[in-house]
């Protein structure tokens, strides 16, 4: 093993915000994020991929920021979970899901949204057993779903009701 | 029974009994909570734990040299490093029972023998995690492997490896729980089934790791400690024991809290080491524990065995229950006989059983202790007792609801003895419940009188249909107390501080709600400070579905005494009585003219005197009071679970096509907020029925150690539940509230494998255990075609 630790500098976009920074190649970006950019609202569940705590958007995909390096997001444009409100108000999405109790814990929320986010810019009008199967890639131990389920509908609806 | 007239519930509009929205959120929502890992304090170092790879070893020299040579090391950390006092102590046995034959706890880090496959061996601390983790696999540590006890039924062979070296057998404890005389009823008995059952039960698997990080500040010879708890005041005691500290010596803080559903509730060695790091080099070290670490170190509740027999007269009154359960206790015994206690005590539920019999066995194994987990050794009781009253159902050719009406206990039987002991040492007493009436509304809302019909379509079409029930009766509100303090400060802000600690209950909401209806203020405008040792001196935590209970009573009555306070200083600064005083809007005022009026602000600042100036004869100074709500004993909470499924014979998978509740835990503080505790315990017990089991090879190897081999329900697994409210009030408290924290998980387990199994009775399959895989199901399904010969 070498003691020498690579580093690199990387160009990074992350909630509208330019930043140059020095990272080790080893970073992970869910550690960058929250370490490096005191970003902590991005969390770590299982570091391997699966309970989905970590996602945020790279390029505009849902991605495992506890899956990706920091320096492979070299030129990417980044949004965490600290983008969605707006000047410190609760986003509708976000507002459903204080409406519908869809936290306990809160700490499996902030993949939850950016995952929600994603989805529901594609599939602005789902069904329940679509968004079920979009939430299917991550875990929340304390609710059941069911208030998750329930606010993403809701919300689908209050976006739809705003547009028209 | 009725609320003390003195009693003001749901005096304010979002207090008592309304579904507020939860002040917690908006901070979970924008990504601002303040999770352990997200605290970050200055100069801050990070520690990895070297782990035991061996499910059962003897240590020999530990060489730390090319792990400390690493740059950015600054410790490592073994048995022989730590500090005198922490040398010389076990962590502590919080429960301490005379039937625990053999007390095995482990050190902060192995001192010669390891017990289980990742006991920590040492610690290192380094710059950053990265590095911490580099070094810890420098650290060589010469293992002599022994052989290792795994399956707790077979460690009590006489030929069987011992789980702890130089021991003389793998018994922890063993005891009896005892009503009447089985031997007596059974002779006389009808009719007698026998029933052989194996149970398993994962692990808590919290989305948020355990971490913690520990200060020590040179300069008032202190520690503080932030640690991702269940209770802080309960760390501290045991720390404070390790290193034999001064009550000043050591705050214990917890911060937000990612779901404990009962392991956090325990103390583990990590937070002695980083404590013991930080003093030694002068800087705060963090410890997060990693998802594998999880999966090896974190409690679990895993293995039992029971053999049981029932009998019941020719009408399937039940005469008598006995049996031997087997329970694993794994490498250790924090919590004593804590697990299988509630579980023994848990097995006549809500039915009157005369004479009953249990013969205990707690049992050592090289795996991580099982403690409790949501339900706490609950579940496996009421499935056990539940797969018993099927068989008498199908055995007698009775409805399986008509064979539990005919054995439950009556409203105008309580408060109802079981005849039993519970872990409170006080008899097992039922404060109050409706059990038929709570089947009933279940089996209503479940639609179960139809269920026959929706099955015999469903097999026109090839679709096997099964429908299960469970009934539980759940102690819950155990004592000994949780403290409340309220104090309202000289600028009028008011703020509750409370051991109660939340892990997503909501206590932030709810406490307030409590609180707003005796202060007259919105909830929104009383700060609630959970879990931090330097604002209240006592607390227990929250688990056990406890805290509603304990915490709520305590600020209900601190609440009652500031308001009571308050009018008493408002009186004599406004020149009347009392009694013609109220609260309201942050206002005491004159009820028969509210404009005359004194802010809490003013009284706050009255409240405190002014130097040189005396209050004797006044009440004590400061606007604040401390309550610790005592209760006498348990109160119970009951529920009837009913779930629905089809099996699909081919892949042996199951889907819960419906799935609904009844559940009566006395009154209500947030409708919205039990309704969600309810919920989701259901879907943990979903995954303990259907998906969640650990593995562990013959020489206790965990097999299990990552979410793709341990698999937890995800959002297409769980169904809409369907919950109907019952609300008897216990007469034990103030505001007649029973805890809920843990009622949707107690009856899942056995309403579904109930149900499972009943879409299988066309092929005789018979389930004995849970949880039950579709690898499962199918081994089965080829065992009975094996049997009647159409294989």
């Amino acid at each position: 093993m070498s003691n020498a630790i690579d580093q690199r500098s990387i160009t990074i976009t992350v909630n509208d915000k330019t930043l140059e920074a020095t990272v080790e190649t080893r970073l992970t970006l869910v550690d960058f994020l929250r370490h490096q950019l005191q970003l902590t609202g991005t969390h770590v569940g299982c570091e391997h991929g699966v309970c989905g705590a970590c996602t945020v958007l790279v390029n505009g995909h849902s991605t495992r920021a506890c899956l990706m390096l920091a320096v492979q997001c070299d030129g990417a444009r980044i949004y965490t979970v600290e983008s969605i409100a707006i000047d410190g108000e609760l986003s509708i999405l976000q507002q459903a899901f204080q409406d519908h109790h869809a936290l306990q814990c809160g700490f499996c929320t902030p993949g939850i949204l950016m995952t929600l986010t994603e989805f529901l810019r594609d599939n602005p009008n789902p069904r329940e057993d679509e968004v079920r199967i979009a939430l299917t890639g991550n875990l929340c131990r304390c609710t059941g779903y069911q208030g998750i389920v329930a606010a993403t509908l809701d919300a689908a609806q209050r976006m739809q009701q705003l547009k028209s | 029974m009725s609320t003390p007239s003195s009693t003001k519930i749901g005096g304010h509009s979002n207090g008592f009994g309304v579904s507020a929205k939860r002040r917690e959120d908006p901070a979970f929502l924008k990504g601002e909570g303040q999770f352990v890992d997200d605290i970050h304090l200055p100069n801050m170092l990070h520690a990895t734990f070297v782990r035991s790879p061996y499910a059962h070893a003897r240590i020999g020299a530990i060489d730390t040299s090319a792990a400390l040579a690493l740059p950015g090391v600054h410790a490592v950390i073994t048995y022989a490093d730590l500090p005198e006092s922490i040398r010389s102590q076990t962590l502590p046995l919080l429960v301490p029972h005379p039937s625990i034959k053999q007390v095995r706890l482990p050190y902060a880090l192995a001192k010669d023998e390891v017990c289980y496959a990742g006991e920590s061996v040492a610690c290192v601390v380094a710059e950053n995690r990265y590095i911490a983790e580099d070094a810890a696999q420098l650290v060589m540590v010469d293992y002599e492997p022994l052989p290792a006890a795994n399956d707790c039924r077979a460690a009590l062979n006489a030929d069987a490896p011992l789980a702890h070296h130089g021991a003389t057998d793998n018994i922890a404890a063993r005891f009896p729980v005892k009503v009447g005389d089985t031997d007596r009823a059974f002779a006389a008995a009808a009719h007698v089934f026998k029933e052989t059952i194996f149970q398993h039960r994962g692990g808590p698997f919290f989305m948020e790791c355990r971490g913690a990080i520990a200060q020590y500040d040179p300069a008032t010879t202190a520690y503080i400690l932030h640690v991702s708890s269940q209770g802080s005041h309960r760390i501290k005691r045991s720390m404070l024991d390790l290193f034999d500290l001064g009550d000043h010596q050591l705050r214990v803080i917890t911060p937000d809290v990612g779901g404990g559903f009962g392991p956090k509730g325990s103390f583990y060695p990590e937070y002695i080491n980083i404590a013991v790091a930080s003093r030694l080099l002068g800087r705060p070290v963090k410890w997060i524990e990693d998802r594998r670490e999880n999966f090896l170190a974190t409690h679990q509740e895993r293995d039992q065995y029971w053999d049981m027999e029932i009998a019941v007269d020719d009408q399937a009154k039940i005469l008598g229950v006995r049996g031997q359960l087997i329970h694993e206790t794994g490498a250790y015994v924090p919590w004593g006989i804590v697990l299988p206690w509630i579980t023994a005590t848990t097995v006549p539920g809500p039915y009157v059983i005369p004479n009953f019999k249990l013969d205990v066995w707690s049992v050592y194994t090289n795996k991580i202790q099982t403690t409790p987990v949501r339900g706490a050794g609950r579940p496996e009781a009421v499935t056990t007792m539940e797969r018993l009253m099927d068989r008498v159902a199908h055995e007698l050719k009775l409805d399986r609801a008509e064979v539990r009406r005919r054995n439950f206990i009556q409203p105008e039987q309580m408060p109802y003895q079981v005849g039993i002991i519970f872990r409170d040492g006080r008899p097992v007493t039922y404060d109050s419940g409706d059990y038929p009436a709570c089947q009933a509304a279940a089996l209503k809302a479940a639609d179960y009188a139809q269920f026959a019909e929706r099955q015999t379509a469903a097999r026109a079409s090839g679709r096997y249909l099964g429908i299960g029930f469970a009934n539980a009766v759940e102690a819950t509100g155990l004592g000994p107390y949780e403290s409340a303090t309220i104090r309202v400060s000289t600028t009028g802000k008011i703020v509750i501080y409370t051991g109660a600690t939340p892990q997503g209950q909501s206590h932030k909401t709810t406490l307030a709600q409590i609180a707003s209806d005796q202060l007259g203020v919105d909830y929104r405008d009383i700060a609630v400070v959970t879990s931090d040792t330097a604002t209240v001196a006592l607390g227990i935590g929250s688990f056990a579905a406890r805290t509603a209970v304990n915490a709520g009573s305590s600020v209900h009555l601190a609440a009652q005494a500031v308001a009571e306070k308050a009018k008493v200083f408002a009186a004599t600064m406004m020149e009347c009585a009392i009694d013609d005083l109220e609260l309201a809007d942050g206002y005491v005022r004159l009820k028969s003219a509210p404009d005359v009026r004194k802010s809490l602000r003013e009284i706050a600042v009255k409240s405190i005197g002014m130097p040189g100036f005396s209050m004797a004869g006044g009440p004590s100074p400061g606007l604040e009071h401390t309550a610790h709500f005592t209760p006498d004993q348990a109160v119970y909470s009951n529920g009837t679970h009913v779930a629905e499924v089809e099996v699909d014979l081919a892949t042996g998978a199951v889907a819960i096509l419906r799935y609904t509740v009844a559940h009566d835990c006395g009154r209500v503080i947030n409708p919205m907020v039990v309704d969600g505790q309810i919920i989701g315990g259901v879907a943990h017990g979903i995954g303990n029925a259907l998906y969640e089991r650990l593995f562990f090879d013959d020489n206790a190897q965990p097999l299990t150690t990552n979410f793709g081999e341990y698999l937890l329900p995800m959002a297409t697994d769980v169904p809409q539940i369907d919950l109907v409210h019952l609300e008897t009030p216990s007469p034990l408290n103030p505001l007649g509230i029973k805890g809920a924290g843990e009622g949707g998980t107690i009856p899942a387990i056995g309403a579904i494998i109930a149900a499972v199994e009943h879409a299988l009775a066309p092929f005789n399959v018979h389930l004995n255990e849970a949880p039950i895989s579709p690898q499962r199901i199918i081994e089965l399904l080829v065992e009975q075609q094996f049997k009647q010969g159409t294989l």
